[in-house]
């Protein structure tokens, strides 16, 4: 209990301090939000009227009030109003999110899927010692770095070049919704695949080497029973410590993707906005994503003990271990 | 004594590590990563060795596939897509350097005083450095450049800004790590400040994994200035800067293929080549 209310105060300051650093990045140092709007001198507005406005937008009261008034406004759930259309935030983000919801959760899936065939492949024993199929597995071990090395925003390009232009697989005009999904989700999952699969590959050889896989191995388990029972359950363990970095990747990801393809979405709002210098909006996609951010990780911090019975009491691991040997 | 003994014990060990940095070292893939990020500093240093196209001027028709004289096509404009390529490899490697410098110096910075000096200064630190990683790194870098203001240097401090916390936390650990070595009590105990200390005993056995770190961030800060590039915040237009090249290409993707592909193509090959040398590093400093 003690260590749960720990965990939550914790998380609970790091965003406090996240939304104090957006805070100032974004709307203190920037300066005047309405002066970037209304003081274009073509604007013609003299300086009586900008005075106006900036009583209208509270812009001329102190500094530590002004931040007072945007957390509660956030805590309200009023994201301000963006500076270049003048629409809600909120209204604005809840329009895009479906779409990137739809892509980011698709794009998961494949990656997930495809990390998990990559590692499988590239540790199964059974292609350990045949020459060929050690050059496939040596492949296998070496793609995820060439993963890694890939601008996403290339990998799109290329998908759409070579699916769209080149085989006419996908088409580019009058897709199908489901259509328009197909290439971003690829582009999307290659470069969450990668780090996912590394990890995989590394703690699935990590737990094959532990002593209770060469007993189980030695009581004549084969090499399925071995993956599925004994190594996978404990290799998942230290790829679900990825969730939050998985999805600050999901979310750069998102804004370079949907900028790629043209898609609406929370990322292309994002790439306007810093284009625009729209800086409310940029400082509501930070705030919230933050707030999963750390919620993911909470998350995974509490599960974390529930799923590996081990870390439950730090004396009965080594006992357990022993046991296991013997 | 504990001095005597452990510099006695130390001298085999070192003898050990040399023969195997040298081992991977021999590797084909790590001679050929190195090749490549040789010939990409050549690039970067002194282009005009390499091409004799202007990277801005026309210099032919435009839109030309690739061919012997244009070994990467000509744009729409009729540039050398090489020239552009060769001439951009400053602009990216210099402020992909930048970036990393960047968080180098105030990473390790911050994770050594607050590995050396402990207690509130380290809570209130690494609990600042956990605030950076909870803002999504693209997200982060682009709150900086709108703070900043759009350019190739601005891209890269952005940059830089994101990998802070990393640096951070390796450092610190090292540092926490060495701490406690014999050493390091020695040199307190024979008088030794805690500046003095720092500077010369622990950030110097702490830089080994900093610097395979390092290596390792060069390429993930080539990849991300690439990035803001593409999104059209980092260099302006005519600059050659290598995601800037890529987006230019982006509207010919129907018809000139070599427009994309090709420059992409080389960033990944510089990264791939930065995260291989960057694994032998660590490999070879960890043995």
């Amino acid at each position: 209990m003690h260590y749960l209310l720990r965990r939550i105060g914790g998380a609970a300051l790091v965003l406090s301090l996240a939304f104090i650093v957006a805070y100032v990045m974004l709307t203190a140092l920037p300066g005047d939000a309405v002066m970037a709007r209304y003081g274009n001198p073509d604007l013609g507005l003299s300086a009586a009227e900008l005075a106006q406005i900036r009583t209208a937008y509270g812009a001329d009261r102190p500094a530590l009030l002004q931040f007072l008034d945007t957390v509660a406004s956030f805590l309200r759930g009023d994201l301000g109003y963006s500076v270049q259309t003048g629409a809600a935030v909120s209204t604005l983000l809840a329009a895009a999110l479906p779409s990137t919801l739809a892509l980011a959760l698709l794009g998961l899936l494949v990656a997930v899927t495809v990390a998990v065939v990559i590692a499988v492949a590239a540790t199964h024993g059974g292609l350990r010692h045949l020459g060929a199929t050690r050059a496939l597995r040596s492949t296998l071990r070496g793609l995820p770095s060439l993963m890694v090395s890939l601008p996403v925003f290339w990998i799109g390009i290329v998908l759409l070049q070579v699916f769209s232009f080149r085989l006419g697989l996908v088409p580019v005009l009058n897709a199908s919704p489901l259509q328009s999904l197909i290439l971003p989700v690829l582009t999307l999952a290659i470069p969450i695949a990668a780090p996912l699969a590394q990890v995989l590959i590394r703690s699935i050889d990590e737990v094959s080497a532990e002593p209770f896989v060469a007993v189980t191995r030695a009581r004549g388990a084969s090499t399925r029973w071995l993956l599925t029972r004994s190594v996978a359950r404990n290799a998942t363990l230290p790829a679900l410590t990825m969730a939050g970095l998985l999805f600050g990747e999901l979310v750069g990801g998102a804004v370079v993707t949907e900028t790629v393809f043209g898609r609406m979405g929370v990322g292309l709002v994002t790439a306007q906005a810093v284009a625009a210098r729209d800086t409310p909006v940029l400082m509501a996609v930070v705030v919230l994503s933050a707030v999963v951010f750390v919620v993911i990780n909470l998350v995974v911090d509490l599960l974390y003990p529930v799923l590996d019975p081990r870390l439950r009491s730090t004396t009965a691991a080594p006992a357990r271990r022993e046991a296991v040997a013997a | 004594m504990s001095i005597l003994s452990h510099t006695a014990g130390a001298r085999p060990s070192t003898g050990q590590r040399a023969e195997r940095v040298r081992r991977p070292a021999l590797r084909p893939t790590v001679a050929l990563s190195a090749l490549v990020l040789l010939l990409a500093l050549a690039w970067a240093l002194a282009p005009g060795l390499f091409t004799g196209y202007s990277p801005t001027a026309s210099s032919t028709e435009a839109l030309q596939s690739p061919s012997a004289a244009h070994w990467f096509g000509t744009d729409a404009t009729g540039r050398d897509v090489f020239a552009r390529v060769v001439h951009g490899a400053s602009h990216s490697i210099t402020a992909a350097l930048i970036a990393v410098a960047v968080g180098l110096v105030v990473g390790t910075t911050i994770g050594a005083i607050a590995g050396t000096v402990g207690g509130a200064v380290e809570e209130t630190l690494m609990r600042g450095v956990d605030v950076l990683l909870a803002i999504p790194g693209l997200l982060l870098s682009l709150s900086v450049v709108i703070l900043l203001g759009f350019g190739t240097t601005n891209a890269a401090i952005a940059v830089g800004i994101t990998s802070i916390a990393t640096f951070a936390r390796l450092s610190r650990s090292r540092v926490i790590a060495v701490r406690q070595s014999e050493y390091v009590e020695a040199a307190f105990g024979s008088g030794g400040t805690l500046p003095s200390i720092l500077w010369r005993h622990i950030l110097p056995n702490s830089a080994a994994p900093v610097t395979a770190l390092a290596a390792l961030q060069l390429g993930s800060a080539i990849l991300q200035i690439s990035t803001l590039g593409f999104l059209g915040y980092g260099a302006p237009p005519p600059t050659p800067e290598w995601g800037l090249l890529i987006a230019e290409g982006r509207d010919y993707v129907a018809t000139a293929w070599w427009l994309t592909l090709l420059p992409g193509l080389v960033v990944a090959a510089v990264v791939l080549s930065t995260n291989r040398l960057s694994t032998a590093l660590g490999k070879g400093e960890q043995a």
